[in-house]
């Protein structure tokens, strides 16, 4: 029985198909040890696998191997006669063929199918469920008391004697009051003064509270009382923008000053700044304000330059948009949006001559060549070239034979621009030559020798926005292939073959013999106005219409070497003057900024800049003050002409 | 370049740093206990010098606070007591919630408390650090002892903070270290000098609060608790160095004068005495009788320089100031405010025994030199002493000397209350009456009391030379440009009408040079680099700011004291 149970726990842990063999061999071992009594123990049987016995009896007798001669052939008939051949084992204990009986065979089947071992046992029976919620009126157990448990325990009432003694004697006191005043004592009594270095050196020590003004007084003087609008102003302001956290009053006596209602308060946000205000260390910037004012050279000493206002040139009736001025110095050409071109002669502001074009001009320039006397004025989408016939009767003859002996080459090429001789009443005025271009010229301007003109039409759109017209072949070309942005203004290179174009942001230097970009400076504006070339031609500067001018260097770097905001408002012309270490810069704000800057022949000397001058004369119309400036050719003279039709010359 | 390529944010000025939130879990504490723990340690936000570094790049705003202070605060025993304390409130909600009324009673007897003897300690670790930050502790103490027993706070800290209050007046009395007085409309501002330190605190007018709903208590608690601790220690310390008794004694004298009196009336017998102390009227027991070799200590520092030897001289005659007066307080008036001011230079000083206790002579002594009334008018007056207004009293603290006391009568308009804490620099606002202080510090003009027109008319100049001054450069340009305005406006007319004969002008060589440097340097500033010229610009805004607020009030005294001068004059001519 206790085999059987012994099993079917067994069974109840494998379910193997492959250990149900061994279970098998184990049940035989259980049934077969009472006969026969192999006393090896639980040994692998490998051990007597060479010897004829395998085992020793209780008697310490051989148990011998039975007699095993079967061969295969004998296996097999065995297996096919013996019907019982599949209820026999070998028990290897004692090697002996057993057969099993029914109820073992049963046994194995049962365990086989994963039932219990015990035929008669009852997986499921009722279950009684003991602890139930149901309270039941009889204890579960019906054990007696223990006699402990109403009889007074002995050793407490000891213990309890020993406290009750011991508080009668004063040695324990029951529930001591606790001390509820603070002690106090030397703190400092040992102070280290090693010690002082306890905080770390970020530690940032709370600022004292600012100490109170005379405007806080209960009877402040009289001047510190707000008068009625400054109330007012306190009380519209927001309690953080105020720059006092109350209102000052006056009281007649010590009597009648009331509580201050927001005590608690400042109290409660001096405790939030001190534990919840970020603290920072702060530098107070302890500069004398002298001292960042940059050292310069004395104006004084950087002279000539023009200081004062010495002439004013009166006639246009609306903008002067442009003056030039003859390469000698005696004339000065000035174009107006009243559609007439005026003469001048410099030292007297005589006006010499009117001419009248068919529209506002936009540009005048004077041809830097001496030995001709011609001036390319620009109007709407026309150029005229003029011969205003002033000065040298020989060099204005000269010029009109050079015009006039232009012969036609044999083929005629298609070009973008059509070139016409003035005849007729234009002829009489001075008008020569006559450039119709496809679109508004704005700007033109002359190479050194005097032969080629640069034309600027400002469009987005198309690539013809810069024309180079050859005056003595009249011939006209397009540099540009492609459109780079909207072109400002142009300039040739005084002395190399190079061509400067600004665009509203870049200035691109091209080489005209190579044909290719040379450069392209980065101004740092938003919008360059206009655009002047040394002399030297190593460095140029450019206004721009969010009030800077920018000096570029060449030889430093693609960026400004300066930037000037000197101007309050947008520059509208820049200057150089052609001999002396002169630049000027005329502006919206009617202010034209005369400013040395020294070009050294040393490349490793940076040009110097110092303003020497503001010159102020016109008046703003419009928003307009000065629209063009010049400078004399020869003298440190600068004209500039303005928006309220006059051109003022400063010497 | 070899070596590993360095991560962002892994170190620098990104480690040193940690956010509020990163620090509470570091420390796992809730925020209120957080908040406490760093008032407590003191330890504040700091401000980083790159925001967005330390905040890895992202621009959300943030509290940062030091990682070495926090890694302090891990340490801290304290922290240990706050999470005891918050298992005791589960406790005890707990015990609440079964109704066990005796568990209850015994949990709260055992109610886990923390001292912060080792925080002060470790905060201040030199004493002269501890009375250097006493500022804030006093103005809170003396806060506190102004509220009502009921609601906001504990009974037991609005007792200790008076307490605390008390043993600090009484020992600015026997210091005499007091220096300055303010009445300004918020409370009294006062200012001692305690071992080279300057410490002003402010006290509330005696009013009951009107506590507002904004401020949240429970802050300013935890600020107290770690002032009052402070304070204490302090005031230990202070009272060892002047070999007072601590806690305060009052001296034998003074004991048996007041004794004589009926106590009973005023506080029950465990409260009388502390409320002798609070009546500051009585000097302290010494543990050493009292020797008076302070000041011959004090005059023997041979290597002093003169101008510290003088300034010596001042504050000894300034701590004697009221020396020989005897004071008499009638009951409108502040009188703690008062009797502390007065015995804190040396006066004597008593009010009527129905007032307070701790007087200590009545009103009908014939000693008393000044009787302090904040009334228009009083029945019964003697004719041996002064009837003054309160404000005499601070005046003549400020001032350092004994002012004139005909401006202060009874029924008479009171100069005007100056702040003692103003000191102006060149180029401020100074308001006559300060002028008029100075000069009679100086002992310039001595008081005429007979021909008091004569005086006021001085005054009268006095204010119109001073608003000249100030505005003495004003006028002068005005006037400048209004000439110059005129002749141009001649020379126009003159050019279209009439020719007048040249007149050779008188080249102004000192006018053209400060042109031409004026020109000079607008120039150069049109050369300055754009950060410079920021920087300028602000400075020079300043400066003119500061001469404008300085133009606003002169000519804001000169408007008033011209709309008040026939008044003056006509309330002369009735007298």
């Amino acid at each position: 029985h206790s085999s059987k149970r012994s099993l079917t726990k067994i069974y109840a842990y494998g379910h193997d198909q492959d250990q149900r063999k061994f279970w098998l061999a184990l049940i035989l071992t259980s049934v077969t040890l009472q006969d026969i009594r192999n006393t090896v123990g639980n040994i692998p049987m490998e051990w007597y696998k060479d010897y004829p016995h395998i085992g020793y009896d209780l008697d310490g007798k051989k148990i011998f191997k039975p007699i095993r001669n079967k061969d295969e052939l004998d296996e097999f008939l065995d297996k096919m006669e013996n019907p019982d051949y599949w209820r026999t084992v070998q028990d290897k204990m004692t090697g002996a063929d057993i057969r099993l009986s029914d109820e073992q065979v049963d046994l194995v089947h049962r365990l086989q199918e994963g039932k219990f071992g015990d035929v008669n046992f009852n997986e499921y029976e009722p279950a009684i469920d003991f602890f139930s919620n149901e309270v039941m009126i009889h204890p579960v157990t019906n054990r007696p008391q223990d006699k402990r448990s109403f009889i007074p325990s002995l050793i407490e009432k000891e213990k309890v004697g020993k406290l009750v003694h011991a508080i009668k004697m004063g040695w324990i006191k029951p529930r001591r009051p606790k001390e509820t005043t603070p002690q106090y004592y030397d703190l400092w009594a040992k102070e280290d003064p090693n010690s002082i270095l306890g905080r770390h050196k970020m530690h940032v020590p709370a600022p004292k509270l600012k100490l109170p003004g005379h405007e806080e007084s209960y009877n402040p003087p009289p001047e510190y009382l707000m008068s009625e609008e400054e109330r007012l102003a306190w009380e519209q302001q927001d309690p953080e923008d105020r720059k006092l956290s109350f209102l000052p009053q006056k009281f007649a006596c010590l009597r009648a000053v009331p509580a201050y209602s927001r005590f608690i308060h400042e109290r409660f946000e001096r405790c939030l700044d001190l534990y919840l205000c970020p603290r920072q260390r702060k530098m107070r910037v302890n500069v004398n304000p002298e001292d960042l004012i940059p050292k310069l050279p004395k104006p004084k000493d950087l002279q000539p330059f023009p200081t004062t206002q010495s002439l004013v040139y009166r006639g246009h009736s609306s903008l002067v948009r442009s003056i030039s001025t003859s390469p000698s110095g005696q004339w000065l050409v000035s174009g107006s949006d009243d559609c007439t071109v005026r003469f001048w002669e410099v030292s007297t502001a005589r006006c010499l001559k009117t001419v009248e074009v068919g529209g506002a001009v936009k540009g005048v320039a004077w041809n830097p060549n001496p030995s001709i006397c011609l001036v390319a004025i620009s109007y709407d989408d026309t150029v005229v070239l003029l011969n205003p016939g002033l000065g040298d009767r020989l060099v204005s003859t000269a010029t009109d034979q050079l015009i006039s002996s232009y012969e036609e080459p044999e083929e005629v090429k298609e070009q973008p621009v059509q070139w016409t001789v003035a005849e007729g009443e234009g002829h009489e005025q001075g008008h020569r030559l006559i450039l119709k271009h496809p679109k508004a010229v704005r700007q033109v301007t002359w190479h050194g020798k005097g032969d080629y003109l640069a034309c600027v039409m400002p469009d987005n759109g198309s690539s013809l926005q810069v024309v180079i017209h050859q005056v003595s072949k009249r011939r006209t070309q397009n540099p540009f292939r492609k459109n780079k942005g909207l072109v400002q203004c142009v300039s040739f290179h005084p002395i190399r073959p190079y061509f400067f174009v600004a665009t509203q942001r870049y200035v691109r230097v091209y080489n005209l013999i190579k044909q290719e970009l040379t450069k392209k400076l980065m101004a740092n504006c938003k919008w360059i106005s206009s655009m002047a070339t040394h002399p030297g031609g190593d460095n140029v500067i450019c206004g721009s219409y969010d009030c800077r001018l920018a000096w570029f260097d060449l030889d430093l770097s693609t960026k400004p070497y300066k930037v000037l905001r000197h101007h309050k408002k947008a520059l509208r012309s820049v200057a150089y003057h052609r001999h002396y270490p002169l630049f000027a810069s005329g502006s919206d704000d009617g202010s034209v900024i005369v400013c040395h800057g020294m070009v050294y022949n040393d490349l490793l000397q940076n040009p110097l800049i110092v303003p020497v001058k503001v010159l102020k004369g016109h008046t703003i119309t419009h928003d307009l003050g000065v629209l063009d400036v010049t400078f004399h050719p020869t003298q440190p003279w600068v004209f500039s002409s303005g928006a309220d039709g006059t051109v003022r010359l400063f010497t | 370049m070899g070596g590993l390529q360095k991560k962002k944010y892994e170190s620098g000025s990104a480690t040193n740093y940690i956010s509020r939130n990163k620090a509470r879990k570091k420390l796992s504490l809730s925020l209120a206990d957080f908040r406490r723990l760093c008032i407590l340690k003191g330890i504040y936000p700091h401000e980083p010098k790159h925001k967005k570094k330390v905040n890895k790049g992202s621009t959300a705003p943030r509290t940062f606070y030091l990682l070495k202070d926090i890694r302090f605060l891990l340490h801290e025993p304290i922290v240990g007591k706050f999470r005891e304390y918050k298992i005791f409130v589960r406790k005890l909600r707990k015990a609440y919630g079964k109704a066990e009324w005796s568990g209850v009673q015994r949990m709260k007897e055992n109610k886990p408390a923390y001292k912060l003897d080792h925080i002060i300690k470790e905060r201040y670790p030199t004493f002269i650090d501890a009375v250097r930050d006493v500022d804030d502790a006093l103005s809170m103490c003396f806060l506190f002892s102004t509220f009502a027993r009921t609601g906001k706070c504990h009974v037991q800290t609005i007792q200790l903070c008076r307490r605390l209050g008390v043993e600090w007046m009484n020992y600015i009395i026997t210091s005499r270290s007091l220096r300055k007085v303010f009445l300004s409309i918020k409370g009294i501002y006062y200012q001692a000098e305690v071992l080279g330190q300057t410490i002003t605190w402010i006290i509330p007018y005696q009013f009951a609060h009107d506590h507002p709903t904004d401020v949240d208590y429970r802050v300013m608690a935890t600020f107290t608790e770690l002032y009052t601790t402070l304070l204490g220690f302090v005031n230990f310390r202070l009272y060892q160095t002047l070999n007072l008794v601590y806690p305060p004694k009052l001296d034998g004298q003074g004991e048996f004068s007041l004794k004589s009196e009926c106590e009973e009336d005023y506080a029950l017998e465990s409260e009388s005495y502390s409320e002798k102390l609070a009546a500051l009227s009585a000097s302290l027991a010494r543990t050493v009788p009292s020797v008076e070799d302070e000041e011959a200590e004090l005059d023997h520092f041979p290597a002093e320089g003169v101008k510290k030897k003088k300034k010596n001289l001042e504050q000894n005659k300034q701590k004697k100031l009221f020396e020989g007066l005897k004071f008499f307080l009638n009951r409108e008036v502040p009188r703690e405010s008062l009797a502390f001011v007065i015995r804190c230079f040396g006066g004597e000083v008593s009010w009527d025994k129905s007032l307070c206790i701790g007087s200590t002579y009545d009103e009908t002594d014939e000693t008393i030199t000044h009787h302090i009334v904040d009334r228009p008018t009083i029945d019964k007056q003697y004719i041996n002493r002064y009837y003054i207004q309160p404000q005499w009293v601070y005046d003549c603290v400020n001032g350092k000397i004994l002012l004139p006391v005909e401006e202060y009568f009874l029924g008479v308009t009171l100069p005007p209350h100056l702040s003692p804490f103003v000191e102006e620099s060149e180029g401020d606002y100074v308001p006559p009456e300060k002028l008029k202080l100075l000069a009679l510090q100086k002992g310039e003009k001595p008081p005429e009391e007979d021909e008091e027109e004569e005086e006021e008319e001085e005054d009268d100049e006095d204010d119109e030379e001073e608003d000249d001054q100030s505005e003495d450069e004003d006028e002068a340009e005005d006037e400048a440009s209004l000439a110059e305005m005129e002749e141009k406006r001649a020379q126009g007319k003159s050019l279209s009408v009439k020719v007048t004969p040249g007149k050779v002008k008188p080249e102004n060589r000192m006018r053209t040079e400060q042109e031409e440097k004026a020109e000079e340097k607008r120039l150069a500033i049109m050369m300055m680099k754009k950060r410079e010229k920021y920087l300028y610009d602000k400075i020079m805004f300043g400066k003119k700011r500061h001469v404008r607020e300085a133009n606003k009030l002169a000519a804001k005294r000169k408007a008033h004291d011209d709309a008040n001068k026939p008044d003056k004059k006509k309330k002369k001519k009735k007298c």
